[in-house]
């Protein structure tokens, strides 16, 4: 159907319980109800999650290429905004 | 009816079933509902292998799944003429097919889930997750093309009402069958009439109640269909890859 395309849907899915939803790709759908299906069907047939969101592509602000040295080259160079000086806690895998 | 037959009818509506949603891949309206229809045909496949497998050792003739899925003829197949209706490319017909169908295996399921017979009811258990996802999908679609544009509830009340008579075979009478199938329309009418009514569209009188598949008498459309689906067993038997 050229020129007459079902909207974007960006699908996120939670692995498990304790983890946050993570982007997974992409699909269209009519509305958002079958966005949720399609999304299933696509990306949880396997047991790949225990929970869904979708949200409309055009709804999503994104930082523009043109933009990424002002945005991300400032964090690299200092040091001690990463924390590399401190030992990561046995029992914590998802830190 | 033997159980035997009975069995052999179930597996041969969900086999049925699976092999038109199949033709459905890569011509659904959009590549996510070919992902869709895909799915549910490969759940119905995977019914259709147990029941079959099942019915052969029922009959103790030594017919495997292959053997009855791809070396029987029409007259030997015992599903209802619902599934074996061709969709001609018209999705209205397709979810329509679907929405009867899958209200009905649920309910068909859920009762033999209960039933006297321990590897059927271990079957059905499984079997009336999927139908309860195919149900839902239908659903929704029925809901869309319903209350949709003036051109998507006309083709969709056209597409029921095409489908309509054949739904009464799935509930004909049979005293040694397991369930009540006679029993289960009303609970049937009680999924299908809401959704109808909430798409807007009309629920068609009963009258013509066309039957026979139970018995092998068939419509012309399913030997076209066997031949496509079995050709490649019956020139190159026993193939593997």
């Amino acid at each position: 159907m050229p020129g007459n395309e079902w909207p974007l849907w960006e699908v996120f899915v939670r692995p498990r319980r304790g983890l946050a939803h993570a982007h997974v790709g992409s699909l269209h759908a009519p509305d958002a109800e079958m966005a949720l299906r399609n999304a299933r069907d696509l990306y949880t047939r396997r047991q790949e999650g225990v929970s869904i969101w979708v949200v409309p592509a055009a709804a999503i602000t994104a930082s523009s290429p043109d933009e990424k040295d002002a945005f991300f080259d400032p964090a690299a160079d200092k040091v001690y905004r990463h924390p590399t000086f401190y030992r990561v806690p046995e029992g914590a895998p998802h830190l | 009816m033997s159980r035997f037959e009975y069995v052999l009818g179930l597996g041969d509506d969900a086999l049925i079933a699976a092999q038109r949603l199949a033709q459905w891949c890569a011509a659904a309206p959009e590549m996510e509902e070919d992902v869709a229809l895909a799915n549910i045909a490969l759940d119905q496949l995977g019914a259709a292998r147990l029941l079959l497998s099942y019915a052969g050792e029922l009959e103790g003739a030594g017919r495997d799944e292959d053997a009855l899925a791809y070396l029987r003829d029409d007259g030997e197949f015992r599903n209802c003429l619902l599934v074996e209706l061709p969709d001609r490319h018209d999705f209205g017909i397709a979810m329509a097919k679907l929405l009867f169908l899958s209200a009905y295996q649920k309910l068909l399921y859920d009762a033999l889930a209960d039933a006297p017979d321990e590897r059927l009811a271990e079957i059905a258990a499984n079997a009336r997750k999927e139908s309860a996802y195919h149900l839902d999908h239908s659903t929704q679609w029925t809901l869309r093309l319903g209350d949709g544009t003036e051109e998507s509830h006309r083709r969709m009340q056209a597409a029921v009402d095409e489908v309509w008579p054949y739904t009464h075979e799935l509930f004909a009478g049979d005293e040694d069958a397991l369930v009540d199938h006679a029993g289960l329309r009303p609970a049937w009418l009680s999924i299908v009439e809401p959704v109808l009514a909430e798409a807007t569209l009309q629920r068609p009188a009963d009258g013509w109640a066309p039957a026979g598949g139970r018995s092998g008498r068939h419509t012309e459309h399913l030997s076209y269909l066997l031949a496509e689906m079995q050709v490649l067993h019956r020139a190159h038997p026993g193939a593997v890859w």
